[in-house]
């Protein structure tokens, strides 16, 4: 089964949950909306046809551009990635999946995104989700452990979201 | 004289040395260096201990995996700030005399986290007191020997005799290590950890 097959069939099942798609780029990718993404996992897990029984990684992209002169020049408005890469072992297929939000939830500075766990379909998902949270800023909603899993649980800040303010100072070691 | 000069010469086995000479030269012949490859410079280090260039030709290839039994520190690697809290720990837990080499960019002043790294410590002279820097990014085996040498000529210049009349007898209280959030050793695993530490930028 290829991209657009997917695509049709998803289409067919969840209509108003698949929000857009790109089956043109080198890795072509469709677009859910985050209340849909659980079922549309679900079922590309379980579904004989897909059976998409590998979670490869999961990915945080954070566009935003900070320089105001090279942000007229994007062609596209801050937002946040997330990026899900799907394999099956048994059908030899790949599929990529991706939920696109708002840099802050309800664009109140501070205040993260939110995007259902799919822990529960992938166990894979938990520690990746932990990394998205961790570094990107990403709150995974229901997910059993949402802590962070690289950075000291008393760090602040997520340090890959462009607009991350380096430390000076953490516990008495001065930062620069 | 019909004997060649040098034969006979221990035959009472009886060397002439101060004692601070003999103190100087067994410590600086058996450094041990504790096991504490942290990054991609420690694989540089183990090549320094292995076969090749032979740490052990200085006394020093016996790799302690304990720092109770290890006089040299070698960091060899990037010391995060995560890190940077166990490094001073194992630091305190070494028994004197101790010696710590910074090998590497990254321990010396933040090498190539220097800019962007949030989570590296600018130099590891910011944790603990470094006696021998070595540059490079890794440094050859050669230069952490030069600076295991360099080791050895600083343990040779101490002076036994010459203590702070104040320090002989005065008992130096331990500074124990408070790890911030491990909670082993004194804090409360119900507390909660401190949030807005970090001084923010801008
Ligand atoms: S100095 Fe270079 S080789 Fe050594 S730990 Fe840092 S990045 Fe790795």
């Amino acid at each position: 089964m290829s991209g657009k097959s997917f695509l049709d069939q998803l289409k067919k099942e969840f209509s108003g949950k698949i929000t857009g798609e790109n089956l043109t780029a080198l890795d072509p990718w469709i677009e859910v909306s985050p209340d849909g993404l659980v079922e549309v996992c679900e079922f590309l897990k379980n579904d004989p046809a897909a059976q998409f029984d590998l979670l490869n990684c999961i990915s945080g992209v954070d566009y935003l551009e900070p320089d105001p002169k090279k942000a007229a020049k994007t062609g596209w408005e801050p937002h946040t990635e997330v990026v899900y890469h799907l394999s099956s072992t048994v059908k030899k297929h790949t599929l990529v999946l991706k939920v696109i939000l708002p840099r802050w939830k309800d664009d109140v500075p501070g205040q993260l995104p939110e995007v259902p766990t799919v822990s529960h379909v992938w166990r894979t998902a938990d520690w990746h989700e932990r990394e998205v949270y961790d570094l990107s800023g990403v709150h995974f909603i229901g997910h059993p452990d949402l802590r962070r899993i690289l950075c000291c649980e008393d760090w602040v800040g997520h340090p890959l979201r462009k607009d991350y303010e380096m430390p000076l100072e953490y516990h008495g070691i001065r930062g620069r | 004289m019909t004997q060649p000069w040098i034969e006979g010469r221990f035959e009472e086995n009886v060397l002439v040395t101060s004692i601070e000479q003999a103190i100087n030269w067994a410590r600086q012949s058996s450094i041990w260096p504790m096991t504490f490859g942290l990054a991609c410079c420690a694989i540089e280090m183990m090549a320094a201990g292995a076969s090749r260039f032979d740490l052990d030709r200085f006394g020093a290839g016996a790799f302690r995996a304990t720092p109770r039994q290890a006089d040299l520190m070698i960091v060899a690697g990037t010391v995060t700030y995560k890190m940077a809290s166990r490094v001073r720990r194992l630091y305190n837990m070494m028994p004197d005399p101790k010696f710590v080499i910074a090998m590497g960019a990254c321990t010396v002043g933040g090498g190539p986290y220097f800019k962007w790294g949030y989570h590296v410590v600018k130099g590891v002279d910011l944790v603990v007191p470094v006696d021998v820097y070595v540059p490079g990014c890794p440094p050859r085996p050669e230069a952490l020997l030069e600076g295991l040498m360099r080791i050895q000529d600083k343990i040779k210049g101490h002076k036994i005799s010459r203590q702070r009349a104040a320090a002989i007898g005065a008992k130096v209280q331990d500074e124990i290590p408070v790890p911030h959030h491990s909670g082993y050793v004194d804090a409360p695993a119900d507390h909660p950890p401190v949030m807005d530490h970090q001084k923010i930028t801008g």
